[in-house]
């Protein structure tokens, strides 16, 4: 059998069992390929050996989809909007990481050039492992996540002029003439290209970047056009491979960084009414790279050298850490950032980058580093990108439970009296429709929202709002637990919902719980645990729409407006009917069975006899034929 | 009124907000109880909206009336209603120009329809402006009738 099919034979494996048993312990799934990548490397079990760091060029790809992805949530004028913190935070990042790396090499004796190349290739964070660690915990949309994503578009952009700079920080002649690391002397463009001005470079980058713009808008979305309406899905999942291949190589060619080209023509796309068939056809592969090149990252973490000089790896990894965290934690505290979004800002982005792998790389085929320093760095850089898995942890669990409180507790005293009648949990799409209605009604709700920026709009609008984490009790006591009446439920996360109910039952015996329900089994769970009521989150708009449907088929809308509330009806009562088996999957299709059963045969009943309470009532069919007959004694 | 012994208090406006009347549910109680009372203010000289929804649909033909319509024969309905204003505006030189027994007409002959007794009226004049003992006075007499067995 060919070594391709055995090497993705063991990464499938990896991701198979890896991301279950990580998830299962409530670890990031990014953890879950590191460390099954250890498992799997050189240092392991051996399976993988060499051909992990060719592997690895070939997964990081993964990073590259994922900027095309991330294009395509960014409209152009979103991304305007982003401009300050993409330049304010990013440039600041980059130039303060560098200074600081450059002056601690600087101390360990090496020359400045070679000092500003390793400052220079650490100062880039990991966009693989930060991006997809805020997006598995829903944090990419908090001011914290937003600004950890235009440090990381600024890094892509400056890498090009960071590849550009290395040749000439070069102290001595190159070890080997090609290097295998970066192999892209072979074509015969690139040969010409390296041998023009540095100006013929950047006109080129800058003609690659405008025609990815102008086809995106006048070549590529006809195209698309034209494929999807062939419904071959296969065409369009070529197509949009093809789109995301074709942009990297022709920025691979120029020299820039693919993973920018592809977000621009992300960027490009990103108002096509093609967007979330392109995003859903792509996100797999993504999903499938990121996870085989976190196990190549994972399975090249050179062991054998961090037991061969076991301070200073870990020196590097310190340094790479803490002085990252620092120099980001500073620029939080000068954006004025909250102290959670600030922590989660600083932590996520203290780790090495993968472009430090390439840089690195680089470095040596150019003269800039010696092997040995540049393996040093490499397995430092890998191991600070497998620690920030347990970093984001230490984060969520400590430190932003200890800042939540923090928040609250600077605020003014006498906002922490609260006498409102109602407890809203969660000010989000489902938890504004709900203030806004009470608030209609002059009936207060004290919001508690984990989103601090959130609080801080919520604020302006003149509403009693909380910061923090809902589910605890100080909180809720602060928010006003023991006076409220109701304690409305409408956060979007069953476990925590789960908690909050205990929370609130064990301390708060006096609030009525009223709940959001996530899903069909969820809200079997909450009429299992008895709160006051339950409702699911979409029955109420879906029927809404259902009804509207209905009307437009021609039905009367009294009609239509009764069909709907005769099914809500129907249906809770159903939902009400099968609590008790819910959790036995054969009992529930057997009850459901007989419940289709049952409205099949009432559906036939109906097209006999009307069924419905006001058609019986003005039955004048009936009427009609008892007059015809003389049994009614009417004039 | 509610804790009367055999009083089924049954507040129509509470419990269907949205007029999505249980006919089903409603036959049942009509069913097991032998004097029905409509009480309500009078409204544009008839009842609110819901209680004419409730007589559309669960006085239905074959049930209440019509061949076969039996179910109600012979239970007693008694109007128990409220008014902005006094006796002598429901007068013929009143201010409303007919009394409330020509209001009640429709109330009193579905009655009759259904094969039901219609009793007479208990009518509370001037309810917004009742307050103290007038109030508690009507609210006795009232209780003292929904008590009789």
């Amino acid at each position: 059998m060919s070594p391709v099919f055995v090497n993705a034979f063991i990464y499938l494996l990896c991701a198979v069992i890896a991301v279950p048993v990580a998830k299962r312990l409530g670890l990031s799934s990014v953890l879950g390929y590191l460390l099954a990548g250890i498992v799997i490397g050189r240092f392991g079990l051996g399976l993988i050996g060499e051909e992990g760091e060719s592997v690895m060029h070939f997964a990081e790809f993964g990073v590259v989809m994922m900027l095309f992805l991330i294009g395509l949530e960014l409209e152009p004028s979103m991304l305007w909007k982003l401009r300050i913190p993409i330049l304010g935070l990013g440039g600041g990042q980059l130039v303060f990481t560098t200074v600081a790396f450059m002056a601690l090499a600087l101390l360990c004796g090496l020359s400045w050039q070679v000092s500003l190349a390793i400052g220079l290739a650490l100062s880039l964070s990991s966009t693989a492992i930060a991006l997809q660690s805020l997006q598995e915990k829903g944090l990419a949309g908090t001011v914290g996540g937003r600004s950890s994503f235009s440090v990381l578009l600024f890094q892509d952009i400056a890498v090009i002029p960071i590849l550009a700079a290395f040749p000439l920080l070069a102290t001595f002649s190159p070890e080997s003439v090609a290097s295998a690391d970066h192999g892209e002397g072979g074509s015969a463009f690139h040969e010409w290209l390296s041998h023009q001005p540095g100006w013929v470079n950047t006109l080129m980058v800058l003609g690659a970047v405008v025609g990815i713009i102008v086809a995106g808008r006048f070549v590529v979305k006809p195209v698309l056009r034209l494929i999807a309406r062939t419904r071959v899905r296969e065409a369009f999942v070529a197509f949009a491979l093809l789109l995301v291949v074709g942009i990297a190589l022709l920025m691979d060619s120029l020299g820039v960084s693919a993973a920018l080209g592809t977000f621009l023509a992300g960027v490009v796309l990103a108002d096509s009414e093609y967007r979330h068939e392109l995003e859903a056809d792509i996100e797999p592969f993504k999903g499938l790279l990121l996870g085989v090149f976190f196990i190549a990252v994972g399975a090249s973490i050179d062991f054998g050298l961090v037991v061969e000089k076991p301070w200073v790896i870990a020196g590097i990894v310190a340094a790479l850490i803490f002085l990252k965290a620092a120099v980001l934690f500073g620029l939080g505290l000068l954006w004025k950032l909250k102290m959670d979004q600030r922590s989660l800002f600083a932590l996520g982005l203290a780790q090495g980058s993968e472009f430090a792998f390439v840089l690195l790389g680089f470095g040596v085929s150019e003269g800039v580093f010696t092997t040995d320093l540049a393996q040093m760095l490499t397995a430092g850089v890998a191991l600070s990108m497998g620690i920030t898995p347990l970093v984001m942890i230490f984060e969520e669990k400590v430190l932003r439970k200890r800042f939540g409180t923090q928040e609250t507790e600077n605020r003014p005293a006498d906002e922490m009296n609260e006498n409102a009648p109602v407890i809203l949990a969660g000010m989000g799409r489902f938890g504004n429709f709900i203030v806004r209605m009470l608030r209609h009604q002059g009936i207060e709700s004290t919001v508690i929202d984990h989103d601090s920026d959130h609080i801080d709009m919520i604020r302006k609008y003149g509403m009693k709002a909380f910061y923090g984490d809902a589910t605890r009790y100080d909180l809720l006591e602060a928010a006003g637990a023991r006076e409220a009446k109701l304690l409305v439920i409408a956060i979007d996360n069953e476990e925590q919902i789960g908690q909050l109910i205990e929370t609130a039952r064990k301390h708060f015996p006096n609030l009525q719980i009223l709940s959001r329900a996530m899903s069909m089994s969820h809200q079997y769970e909450l009429i299992e645990k008895g709160i006051e009521y339950a409702v699911h989150q979409n029955s109420g708009s879906a029927l809404q729409l259902a009804e509207h449907a209905l009307v437009r088929l021609g039905r009367r809308s009294y009609q239509a407006s009764r069909a709907a509330r005769t099914f809500a009806k129907k249906d809770l009562e159903r939902t009400h009917a099968t609590v008790p088996f819910h959790r036995d999957q054969s009992a529930m299709i057997d009850v459901v069975r007989k419940q289709v059963a049952e409205m099949e045969r009432q559906f036939e009943r109906d097209q006999e006899e009307p069924n419905e309470e006001l058609d019986k009532a003005w039955d004048t069919e009936r009427i009609r034929n008892d007059l015809a007959e003389g049994r009614l004694p009417l004039d | 009124m509610a804790e009367i012994d055999g009083v089924t208090f049954h507040d129509l406006y509470e419990e269907y907000p949205d007029f999505y009347i249980d006919v089903e549910r409603e036959k049942a109680l009509l069913e097991g109880h032998d004097r029905i009372v409509w009480q309500h203010p009078l409204y544009w000289y008839s009842s609110p909206a819901l209680l004419k929804q409730w007589f559309d649909v669960v006085l239905q033909y074959g049930w209440a009336y019509g061949p076969g319509g039996d179910a109600l024969k012979g239970k007693t309905v008694k109007s128990v209603i409220t008014t902005g204003s006094g006796p002598r505006s429901y007068d013929r030189k009143g201010h409303h120009r007919f009394t409330i027994d020509e209001f009640l007409r429709p109330f009193e002959q579905t009655a009759v329809l259904c094969g039901m007794v219609y009793e007479e009226p208990i009518v509370f004049f001037k309810a917004l402006e009742s307050e103290g003992d007038e109030l508690a006075e009507a609210a006795s007499t009232y209780h003292r009738w929904l008590s009789q067995k």
